[in-house]
């Protein structure tokens, strides 16, 4: 996996923390589990394909801290932007096509890396914006 | 008192709100036996949990707007506000505390809105305690789903060509939208700027105009 190589180190970078595995840039899939507790994942985005958009740095699992564990290590946290358009299908408009949202407009969402993976590309065109992305997020880096 | 048969209203047309005379709930138990404790403990004087809770009160979307002002007047302090939010507040002298900032910024290409899908996570150092729409389902919910109806219900409508960025708070970050500056600006102070900057128009459901 290619180490990542951010163009500044982010504000929260904490270096005894486990250097991030998932590049700025990299196309990832959300997880699609449903473990109990404090889960700060979204169903929403379960199960679907984005780009790293930046590495916001180390902090504890919220999904611990909620029961009064705190003394866990520091995980990577990651903004990951997902195209409307591989979230919902279509335009999005509720009932018809009334334009809730446009091909271009996306979602940037936080997320712990235990919730990503890497992604495998077995064909299909459900993440046919996801490929823009990320070549729009990779010129960026 | 002229009688009209409304009862539940006052004699200034409005409903009266009812006296609280249910027992406390649970939570509300909760709450003032932890804070009898604490004092009591000698952990917190209640005129420190006063002042904190005066703290929390005093601020609004005027800190927010000063930032703004802010940057758009000195393009150094922008960079910097980018690159590190809280860094930049701080070095303004607002008391950002632990808030880890992240600041994005309307261009001709993309427009900003923040929401919080799973509660009401909001940067309060900054604006001050969020809007009741904002901890709705319903702006929850549709900001991610329909982002354009609902800004057009705010009354944004983006011009051709332009993307929407949806944040979702989830974790760590909170975020503040950082505005275009109105056209026919130019030469104003930061603090006629800052007029301009409403709370709105920094969680990315309104432009500011002039």
């Amino acid at each position: 996996m290619a180490e990542p190589a951010p163009n500044f180190l982010p504000p929260y970078w904490d270096a005894e923390a486990a250097s991030p595995q998932f590049a700025m840039g990299k196309k990832v899939r959300v997880k699609s589990g449903a473990p109990p507790g404090h889960v700060r994942t979204p169903w929403y985005i379960r199960g679907k394909t984005g780009v790293v958009e930046r590495i916001c740095g180390h902090f504890h699992d919220p999904q611990e801290l909620a029961y009064g564990r705190g003394g866990g290590p520091k995980i990577p946290l990651y903004r990951v932007r997902f195209a409307l358009s591989d979230i919902w299908g279509g335009n999005g408009g509720s009932g018809g096509n009334d334009g809730g949202f446009d091909e271009s407009d996306t979602i940037d969402i936080e997320i712990f890396e235990y919730w990503l993976e890497p992604f495998w590309d077995y064909g299909g065109d459900f993440d046919a914006q996801s490929a823009r992305l990320e070549q729009e997020l990779t010129d960026a880096s | 008192m002229p009688h009209d048969g409304h009862d539940h209203l006052s004699p200034s047309g409005h409903p009266y709100r009812p006296d609280q005379d249910a027992p406390l709930s649970y939570w509300q138990t909760m709450e003032i036996a932890v804070r009898e404790l604490l004092v009591e403990k000698g952990v917190a004087t209640a005129d420190e949990i006063q002042a904190q809770i005066e703290r929390m009160d005093e601020r609004s979307p005027a800190l927010g707007a000063k930032v703004v002002a802010r940057a758009w007047t000195d393009p150094a302090f922008k960079a910097r506000l980018l690159a590190d939010g809280s860094a930049a507040c701080r070095e303004m002298g607002v008391e950002v505390d632990a808030l880890k900032l992240l600041v994005v910024e309307n261009t001709e290409e993309a427009h900003n809105m923040i929401v919080c899908t799973l509660c009401s996570c909001y940067p309060r150092n900054l604006l001050g305690l969020p809007p009741d729409w904002y901890k709705q389902r319903a702006y929850r919910s549709r900001a991610v789903r329909e982002p354009r109806q609902v800004l057009s219900e705010f009354g944004v409508t983006l011009p051709d060509g332009m993307a929407v960025r949806v944040h979702d708070s989830t974790a760590d970050m909170r975020y503040l939208v950082l505005p275009r500056r109105p056209e026919g600006t130019e030469g104003w102070s930061e603090e006629k700027l800052a007029e301009t900057i409403s709370r709105d128009s920094m969680i990315g459901v309104a432009v500011p105009t002039v």
